[in-house]
Parts: C-alpha cells; structure tokens; sequence
C-alpha cells in the first residue's frame, strides 16, 4: 500500500524539496524569501518556452533556471541593494511572475520531459528525482560544516561576526538569494517536465508549501527536504484517496502539520536571528 | 509675545508637517507614472499605438458614470482587503491572510443568507456580523498562535489561507453545491439577504450596473477606522505595540492580548470583501471568486501608506487598473497579464523606494 504511494509522493516532493533547499540558503543568509513562488512558476515557464523554441529539453532546463535565476536577481537588488520590505517584494515578485507568465502564455503545446533513469529496485524516475537527496546532502554538509557555510549563515545571525571579519553581508546576501533562484526555478523546470504543458499559475502554492518546509525543517537542508517528502505522501494520499476522505481535508494536512509543528516545537524551531531584519 | 512665538513655531510645525506629507506622496506617485510608462513602451513594442492606448486609459474610468461606477465596484473589495492590511501593520503584524479570511467570511455570509429567512433589517445585520465573526475568527488564530507560542503570523497566515480555499472548495463541491449544476457554487441567498444595488436608488447609473452599497459600507469603514486608529484608546494601544512594544508594556498594556485583537479585527474587515461578493453581487458563494484581492491589498495598503483615506485613493486606483485591463483586453487585445505583472512590478518599486528612503532616512540621522 505505502509502496504504492512512492512513486506520486516523490514525484509530488521533488518540486517542494528544490524550492524548499532554496528558501534554506536565502533564508540562513536572512533575507525572507516569499518569492519562492513565483521563482518556480517563471522556471516553469522558462522550461516550456526554451524547449519549444528550440526542441531540446535541456535547453529548456537551462532557460527555466536563468527565468528562475533572473526573478532571484531582482528579489535580491530590492530587498538587500534598497532593503525594501522582504515579505512585500516576495509577494510582489510572486504577481509579477504571474502576470509576465500569463502575457506571454506559451501555445499548448506538448513539450518532453527530462532523461529517465531506470534504477533497480527503485523505478524509472526524472534524473531531478535523484538529484534531490544528493543536494539535501551537499547541502547539508556546505552549510555546517564547511567555513562558507558559516560566513553564509554569518549573515543571517549575526551581522557583528561578519563586520569583525570584514566580509560584506550585501555579497552573501546575494549568494543566498541567487542560490535560491537556481534551485526553485530547477524545482520549477522538473514540474513543468512532468505535466509537459505550461498552465497558468501551475504551480498551485508550492512555493509557499516550501517554504512551510523550511520552517518546518527548522531551516536544515535534511530535516527540510524529509518536511517535503512528508507533503509529497501527504499529496499522494489525496490523489489514491481510497478511503473516501474528502481530498480537500487531506490536501490542508500538510497546512495543518506546520501550524502544529510552529506551535509544539517552538522550543527548538529557531530562525537565524537576523532574518528578515533590515541593515541595523 | 510668548502666544505670538508659539504660534509661530506651531505654524512651523504645521508647514514642516504638511510639506513632509506632500514629499512623502512624490514616490508613490513617481512608482504610478512609471509604471504607465512602462506599459506604454511595451504596447509600442508589440507593434501598437500607444497613444490610442493611453486615450483608452484615460477615457476607460471616467467616460460615464456607468464606467466610474464599475470603477468603484472594482474597489469596493481592495478597500476591505487593504484596512485589513492597515489595521495589522499599524501594530506590527502582516496578515497576509486576508485572502483565505474573505473566503471563510463569504461563505458565512452566504450560509446563513441560504438558510434563514428572515426580513432585511434582521437578515442583512445578521449575514454581515457571521461573515465579520467567521473573517475575525480565521485571523484571531494566527493571532493567538503568535501571542502565545511566538509562532510567526506570516507563515501562519499563509497556512490558514490554504486551509481555508482546501476547506471552501469541500463545503462548495461536496456539501452546499447547487443541484444539477456543473458549477462549484451554493443556491442563491434570499432576497432580504442582499445588499441592494445602487442603481436603484441613482438614476444616473443603469440598471446592469453592479455597484451596490457595500461601497457605501466601505466609505464608513474607511471613516471609521481613521476614528477608531487616531482617536481611540483601542487605536493608540494598537500603534504604541506597533512603534515601541517596550514602553506599551511598561504602560500597562500586554501586546499579547493586542496582537490577538488585532488580527481578529483585521481578519473582520477582510470578511467584509467577502460580503461585498456574496451579498453585494453574486448572491450566492462561487468557488475561488477573489481575484487575489487579500494579495492586492498588500499593494493597497503600501500605496495608501496606511493611511485609512490613502487606502481608499488606492483602492479606487487599483479598481481602475483592473477596469482599464479588461477595456484593453476588449479593445486593443492586449492580454490581462501585462497588467497584473504591471501591478507586481509597482508593489516592488514601492518597496524599494521605501527602503531606499529609509536608508537615507537613517543616514542623515546617524
């Protein structure tokens, strides 16, 4: 039964667990990234229209994350470079992509996925699917244990430690923000290569749900991505629904587990101290 | 002598004050011709004629007052949504659930309007004050999740929104959708449930006109919160735990109980949106009908600087961006989307043009 669900339910957290390691490094670098959203639905976008315009998938791939790359630029010149308000500009961002995304719709037409690759015991899946563990992983070890990844979240926590080091908070700021475009537009190219069309506004809130992944992982790339996988079951439980359980109420399952989780786990659930905070 | 120097300087005060005002005004409105202009450059790019688009702008909201009528229809919601926004940021909180608060307070209304039958003046006052409890209710519990456990208001807003569209899209396609309809909306709500139409009583608007008067509703919302925020304890205690929580608290007031209030209060003037769908317009609750105006009211909010009367200006502007994206969708085929990536392009140059002055703000200070 649960082997069933693998299957969807990876296929399901793939997008989420991209998008949600993004949010980890924009995040840890303290800079609020809400524009998740519209990052992925732009790499969405890009996918589909490079594939079109010139038939390789690849192509696509490479256009999606430059899209995805292009949006985080700009998150990243508004809130560090103007230190605008970082919830607002995400929300802008996220309009912005939607609109531009819906002026240009590509023509419906069918467009390949991306190489798979058979694994024994495991299945057939998109190269992405494989490609997710072994950057939770990468993640998780260039974030605590390499000295990048302490400057990185240096300048989430604490400015003083960066200043005393005389590394610019702005430059890591910006490494944190652009990293996070490549890896939610990619989550974004995966999710269009799966349904093979652009559809507006197709990616349906996943960029927020990855971002309740964050917190729900207490902003760590392994704890993270396991939050998406969890949501990919979740997701996947609705979809098999043999129980008869209204596939709504199991599709506000994963809404419900973060705001349990914020609210039990608020001891040990911390946010890198100066996220969100302005130049002080 | 003493009067005629305190006068004096009083006057001073004033000028400095209004001259602050009008400074303040200049982005905002710098960020609004921009964006025309930037719309204009991009008509000329597609190969069309930019002046006929412009002449279409401007005769869009103001040829009759058939048009200005639906101009203030579009608002109607965003002035809701937007002293949703206000009501929350005055005091420090960012309720951007105001999306999935309208929902929950729409349907009430809707519920009880299907249900009870009742004459106008019960059924009218009824309807509002479910959909104004449901709203309030629905942005009362981020509210006391961030008072009590610290949990972060955004997230859990964002959360509740999901939980909200998952929970209205069961109620309206599983329990309360119409009989023989392919359409996920309930049946209509009863005569005496709704909020007649302007039209009605103007002679100069016609009939197929949709303004009704939740926008009068909205003008005493507005008027009302400028009261309630300048001239209240309710409204001082709000902005002492918006600017400075410390002295709040050592005044006797617990921001924890103000952050719940708050939030249930901005999440019942987000429910009247909803009223101004279901009772105002539609007559009945349609699934996903918001066009992301808890969203858009973020954009009102920020534009109106949180100012009751500023967010009713913006209101009215963003109403007629959406009239004249759908005059040249008709006329000149330009796809809506130009306007909604418009709208999500002023949003951040608004943001940055606030942050930019704040950081010179705080260089000329330090």
């Amino acid at each position: 039964m649960i082997f069933e669900l693998i299957p969807s339910a990876l296929r399901m957290a793939t997008p989420l667990g991209f998008a949600a390691l993004g949010g980890i490094y924009s995040e840890r670098a303290g800079v609020i990234n809400l524009a998740l959203e519209g990052i992925m639905l732009i790499g969405a976008f890009g996918y589909i229209v490079g594939a079109q315009g010139s038939g390789s998938t690849w192509i696509g791939l490479l256009v999606g994350i430059s899209c995805g790359l292009a949006m985080a630029l700009l998150h990243a010149v508004a809130t560090v470079t103007f230190q605008a308000e970082q919830v607002v500009t995400g929300i802008g961002i996220n309009i912005l992509a939607l609109g531009i995304t819906e002026y240009l719709s590509p023509p419906p037409e069918q467009v390949g996925g991306l190489p798979h690759w058979q694994l024994p015991l495991i299945g057939s899946y998109s190269f992405i699917v494989y490609l997710l563990p072994v950057l939770m992983v990468a993640s998780h070890i260039l974030l605590f244990k390499t000295p990048w990844g302490l400057r990185l979240r240096a300048a989430g926590e604490s400015t003083e430690a960066l200043a005393a080091l005389s590394l610019s908070r702005a430059k890591w700021q910006y490494l944190g923000i652009l990293l996070s475009g490549l890896l939610a537009g990619a989550g974004g190219c995966f999710l269009a290569s799966e349904v093979h069309y652009f559809t507006k506004g197709m990616t349906a809130g996943r960029g927020y749900l990855a971002l309740a992944a964050v917190i729900f992982g207490n902003w760590r790339p392994l704890s993270g991505v396991s939050a998406c996988f969890l949501f990919g079951f979740a997701t996947a439980l609705e979809l098999t629904n043999r129980w008869n359980i209204p596939g709504q109420l199991l599709h506000s399952l994963p809404y419900i587990l973060t705001m349990v989780v914020l609210v039990g786990f608020v001891g040990t659930s911390r946010p890198p101290a100066s996220l969100g905070k302005m130049k002080s | 002598m003493n009067i005629r120097k305190s006068f004096i300087s009083l006057l001073r005060g004033r000028t400095s004050q209004s001259r602050k005002f009008f400074l303040s005004c200049i982005p905002p409105l710098l960020a609004i011709f921009g964006f025309f202009l930037s719309c204009g450059i991009v008509v000329h790019i597609r190969g069309q004629d930019a002046l006929e688009f412009y002449s279409i702008i401007l005769s869009s909201g103001f040829a009759s007052f058939d048009e200005f009528g639906y101009v203030l229809f579009n608002a109607t919601p965003l002035i809701f949504t937007g002293l949703a926004v206000a009501i929350g940021y005055k005091s420090g909180l960012f309720n951007i659930g105001c999306e999935g608060q309208l929902y929950v307070a729409a349907f009430a209304a809707a519920w009880i309007g299907m249900h009870l039958k009742l004459p106008a003046f019960l059924l009218i006052p009824l309807c509002i004050g479910s959909a104004m409890m449901a709203g309030g209710v629905w942005g009362a519990v981020p509210g006391l999740l961030k008072a009590k456990y610290g949990a972060h208001e955004v997230i859990n807003t964002i959360m509740m929104n999901f939980i909200a569209f998952a929970l209205m899209n069961y109620l309206v396609t599983s329990v309360y959708q119409e009989q023989g309809q392919m359409i996920p909306q309930t049946p209509q709500i009863h005569e005496t449930a709704r909020i007649p139409r302007l039209a009605s009583f103007a002679p100069f608007l016609p009939e197929s006109n949709p303004l009704n008067a939740s926008f009068l509703i909205a003008c005493g919302c507005v008027a009302l919160s400028y009261i309630f925020l300048t001239y209240t304890r309710w409204g001082y205690e709000l902005r002492l735990v918006g600017n400075a929580q410390d002295v709040a608290a050592y005044g006797g007031i617990n921001p924890r109980t103000v952050t719940v209030w708050v939030m249930a209060l901005s999440g019942a003037v987000a429910g009247l949106a909803g009223v101004a769908e279901v009772m105002g317009y539609r007559y009945r609750y349609l699934d996903s009908f918001s066009a992301g105006w808890g969203f858009t009211g973020i954009a009102v909010a920020l534009l109106g600087r949180n100012n009751p009367f500023g967010i009713l200006a913006a209101a009215v502007l963003f109403g007629l961006l959406n009239k004249i994206a759908l005059d040249i969708d008709i006329l000149l085929g330009i796809p809506r989307g130009l306007f909604l990536a418009g709208q999500g392009m002023l949003i951040i140059w608004l943001v940055s043009i606030e942050g930019i002055s704040r950081k010179t703000e705080r260089r000329i200070n330090s």
